[in-house]
């Protein structure tokens, strides 16, 4: 497989995220400005290892979001449908 | 060691964080314009039918299937981001917005599915979060005369032997059968993936057939009226107490203490 450069690895996680965040509990209008933001904030960087490392901050975040639409997902099914009964 | 043709139903269903509102005629939910996504349980279903694939069993192909109108595409797209291979749309005309279809015409028509597209193993959701039947996989293993393993939290597939470990009242169950069969999937059964761009980018190429119930030969009229759907009444609400002694006092009046 290619190696795809750095600029369209940085662009495919801001899509990524972008994609995920339409789902975000506080609202899509809350999430896009603060995605752009973090992302906006780094966008001077020119060494190489630092754009690596903000790519695997990028890729820890989603993780992170998906995992927490998982576990709210789980927790919402588990309380209406395994209700412990009293 | 024959492969597994597996088949996964999936529904589209008003998105489990949504409020669901009762129409003005209270005859059924509102749906116009609300957030729709796949069954939960379906989910896991697909997940755990990819799975299966990773796991290194044989498996032919997975073919994954929605009644209903148009809008259900989106939900078998969804699935083929997933790893579905190929899937196929029943399209059901809608009554007053909703589909016109119940349990036993899904069974119905999934086991005319199965017998014409050779399936040996159909993993559905145990339940949809709209309806609660809980009745589809076990009608369906009864037209067919299969086994089936309902409320499945753990599957294991060895070539003919599938070994099932179903969450009952008090525990668990373990249950051994021979394909072909049915499994529906319980709430623990696996974490479902998350469907990713570039997955749903490839699953626009997958293959979806079009079908309708009278080229399965599927008469799948309903047989219940729904006569009415209210919503449940609304908690009353608590009351606050100032202090402990308060506290004691109201437990008292309460007949607890």
């Amino acid at each position: 497989m290619t190696q795809i450069s750095l600029r369209h690895q940085v662009i495919r996680i801001y899509k990524d995220l972008l994609y995920l965040g339409r789902e975000y509990p506080l609202g899509y209008d809350y999430f896009r400005p603060r995605l752009h933001k973090a992302f906006a904030a780094r966008a001077g960087l020119t060494n190489e290892e630092e754009i690596k490392r903000g790519i695997q901050r990028a890729e820890f975040v989603k993780k992170e979001i998906e995992t927490m639409y998982y576990l709210k997902r789980y927790r919402t099914l588990r309380h209406r449908y395994d209700k412990p009964q009293i | 060691m024959s492969s597994l043709r597996i088949l996964v139903p999936v529904k589209r269903v008003i998105d489990y964080a949504i409020k669901p509102r009762v129409n003005k005629t209270q005859t059924a939910v509102e749906t116009a314009g609300v957030k729709h996504s796949m069954n939960p349980f379906d989910e896991l279903s697909v997940e755990e039918a990819v799975r299966i694939r990773e796991r290194k069993v044989p498996v032919e192909d997975i073919v994954a299937i929605s009644a209903g109108p148009t809008k259900a595409q989106d939900v078998l797209r969804t699935a083929m981001a997933m790893g579905c291979d190929r899937a196929i749309h029943v399209e059901i005309p809608t009554d007053k917005g909703e589909p016109d279809l119940e349990p036993l015409g899904v069974a119905k028509m999934l086991k005319a599915v199965v017998e014409k597209e050779k399936r040996n193993l159909v993993i559905l959701g145990k339940q949809s979060i709209d309806d609660d039947a809980n009745q589809t996989g076990q009608m369906l293993a009864g037209l067919l005369n299969w086994p089936q393993a309902t409320q499945a939290s753990k599957v294991d597939v060895e070539g003919e032997q599938v070994t099932v470990t179903r969450e009952v009242d008090g525990g668990v169950e373990t249950l051994s059968a021979k394909l072909p069969m049915i499994i529906t999937t319980d709430l623990r059964l696996n974490e479902p993936r998350f469907a990713s761009l570039p997955n749903i980018m490839k699953a626009k190429k997958k293959k979806l057939d079009k079908m309708t119930l009278q080229d399965l030969g599927v008469d799948a009229t309903r047989r219940l009226k729904t006569v009415k759907v209210t919503e449940p009444a609304p908690r009353k609400g608590g009351g606050k107490v100032d202090s402990v002694d308060g506290l004691i006092g109201k437990l008292k009046e309460l007949g607890a203490l």
